[in-house]
């Protein structure tokens, strides 16, 4: 660590205004805060949902595969598993739901500055693209690799995948949930392309998440066999300069301390929580995974 | 016990050995029976009266007084037999003591049974729904509008008669779950592209997981009348749809009733929406993995180069 980064560290953590009584802590085992416990909590009911979600629905989008009737059976048969199927739709409709919401209270009614540009906004910017040319450059060793900020481009792309996702997955699935109620406003043909975009937008969704963002995410390589980040909310200081060198640089600018992303490393209890939520989630993910390839190859 | 075997085999001496007395022939029977001569034009012409008469075979005084066991068609037709065994009609008959349930005699004849090849077969196929509908006279009478009938009636040997779907000796209760789901299959056999639609539908997806709460081919279309979408009395008709789809589906209107029961996706004519639905997924699904595919590939070995550069360091 050069000395400049600590003493910014020093000045981050006893802001002059600050009159708490001085603690020794050791600076550098710090924790970056990441994710407030409502992201953490919003990403284990998408996760759970969604693995429920795609357990129930699976049966029927590969209604010929030998294991569908065994796996809706494991739900109480076709019934129980559309029960299950509609409880945890209803479920993460109203999740992400809350969080649009939240994101427009914080932005309108909180004031919270920086929710749709700059640095930590979800929201795609050129640097996005740059970042994504530079990764290109990197991949094929012509760059050195580029220093993200505090979300990078495929992580905004899940973000927005799961909104578009659930977005139209929730329309569609509404559509067939009631099909008499959308009758009033909709013609028949259009549950046809209900059903229709419903399965192609799962397949979409469970071939995007039990891949690309298992692999993004958890099993590449630096971060296998998974990120607990999501689960304990804070990078430490030595993750945060490997991955977001831009962050790390923003977070300590000197005159710009950025209070309260700072804080104690995750103790051991919450890190061994996350690695048993976590293994849960990528062991089901990944055996719902295996059942279509073995659909698809039979 | 060692008498009863001793009686055993000198009785099969006596049946078997050379001074067994000779059976009968057809015309010995036939001077009295002059009545079944039929037996000579059936199928079964080549027989003896006492290859299926067999008790007779041995019997030494004519006329013969007491009166003689049921033919058993199994003795040469065991595998018919044992399928007839397992359907319902054999269950009505020796299970439930129902005495009006069919045998063999009763589909086939007794002494004029014909080959079901033979146009003049009770169980030839444009044959067969008199057959079956001696007893299910009000099935016939439904069975009888339907366009099946029609076909059958005019020659056309694809249209289905009742043994197609209920099979012939098989024949099982038709309101069981499993027979619903299995009978699917047996439209599918012709209408096999209509089948094959069907399938793409959530009520094709939830019948292929073996739960038949929801519609299968009989639900909408009728099991007996069938008829074109063309005719009025149809139930499938633009006039009946919005009935016929009640009965699931209460407070279906003439909007929900837009619904293709048999979709096809890649038909541009049938629903363009669909198919337009259909060429976006087939692009977008592809390119996301190829695109997310070949940056995971490629972060992959990007990552594995510079570990194995820096543990060289």
């Amino acid at each position: 660590m050069t000395p400049a980064s600590s003493l910014a560290v020093a000045r981050v953590v006893q802001p002059a205004d600050a009159g708490v009584k001085a603690v020794p802590i050791d600076v550098a085992q710090l924790h970056f805060r990441r994710f407030d416990s409502k992201t953490r909590v919003l990403h284990i009911v998408v996760m759970a949902t969604f693995l429920g979600l795609a357990a129930t629905g699976m049966p029927l989008l590969f209604s010929d595969a030998p294991w569908a009737s065994r796996l809706a059976l494991l739900f109480g048969g076709f019934h129980g598993a559309g029960l299950v199927h509609r409880f945890m739709g209803a479920t993460l409709l109203l999740a992400v739901a809350w969080h649009v919401s939240n994101v427009f209270w914080r932005a309108f009614v909180g004031g919270e500055k920086g929710l749709f540009w700059g640095p930590t906004s979800m929201v795609p910017q050129p640097r996005d693209f740059r970042e994504f040319f530079g990764m290109m450059k990197w991949f094929l060793g012509f760059g050195p690799r580029p220093r993200f900020e505090h979300f990078t481009y495929w992580e905004k792309f899940d973000y927005w995948a799961v909104l578009w996702g659930t977005l139209i997955m929730g329309t569609a699935g509404l559509v067939l949930w009631l099909p008499i109620a959308a009758s009033h406003v909709l013609p028949g043909w259009l549950f046809n392309v209900a059903l229709f975009v419903h399965g192609a937008e799962a397949s979409l969704a469970i071939g995007f998440i039990f891949v690309v963002h298992f692999f993004n995410g958890h099993l590449r390589p630096g971060k296998f066999p998974m990120d607990l980040v999501i689960f304990t909310g804070s990078v430490s200081r030595h993750e945060l300069e490997e991955d977001r060198a831009a962050e790390f640089d923003r977070l300590l600018a000197p005159g710009r301390p950025d209070r309260g992303v700072l804080t104690a490393a995750p103790t051991e209890i919450v890190i061994r929580r996350g690695y048993i939520v976590g293994t849960v989630g990528l062991t089901l993910g990944l055996s719902l995974f295996a059942l279509i390839v073995y659909a698809m190859v039979r | 016990m060692w008498t009863r075997i001793g009686v055993l085999l000198a009785a099969a001496w006596l049946v078997a050995g050379p001074a067994a007395a000779e059976p009968p022939t057809n015309d010995d029977c036939l001077t009295c029976h002059e009545d079944q001569k039929a037996l000579e034009s059936s199928t079964h012409g080549p027989l003896a009266c006492v290859d299926c008469h067999s008790p007779l075979a041995t019997a030494t005084e004519f006329p013969h007084t007491t009166p003689i066991d049921k033919v058993k068609c199994a003795s040469c037709h065991d595998d018919i037999g044992s399928q007839y065994h397992d359907s319902i009609h054999a269950w009505a008959k020796e299970k439930a003591g129902l005495a009006v349930a069919p045998a063999c005699a009763d589909c086939h004849g007794k002494h004029d049974i014909k080959a079901r090849t033979d146009t003049a077969s009770r169980v030839y196929r444009t044959r067969i729904p008199d057959t079956c509908g001696s007893c299910h006279t009000g099935i016939k009478e439904r069975f009888d509008k339907g366009i099946h009938a029609v076909m059958l009636k005019k020659g056309d040997s694809r249209a289905p008669s009742c043994a197609d779907c209920h099979t012939a000796h098989t024949i099982q209760r038709a309101d069981t779950d499993k027979w619903r789901l299995a009978v699917t299959a047996e439209c599918g056999t012709c209408h096999d592209k209509v089948v094959a639609s069907f399938r793409n539908t959530f009520h094709g997806k939830v019948t292929e997981l073996g739960f038949a709460r929801v519609a299968a081919c009989a639900d909408c279309h009728g099991a007996h009348e069938i008829l074109p979408a063309a005719n009025p009395a149809s139930m499938v008709s633009k006039a009946r749809l919005v009935e016929t789809c009640s009965r699931c589906h209460p407070g279906a209107n003439e909007r929900f009733v837009a619904y293709d029961p048999h979709p096809n996706p890649r038909d541009y004519n049938r629903s363009k929406v669909l198919w337009a639905a259909n060429v976006f997924y087939w692009a977008l699904i592809p390119g996301c993995f190829g695109f997310f595919g070949l940056h995971s590939g490629l972060w992959f070995y990007r990552s594995r180069k510079e570990n194995s550069h820096d543990a060289g360091k």
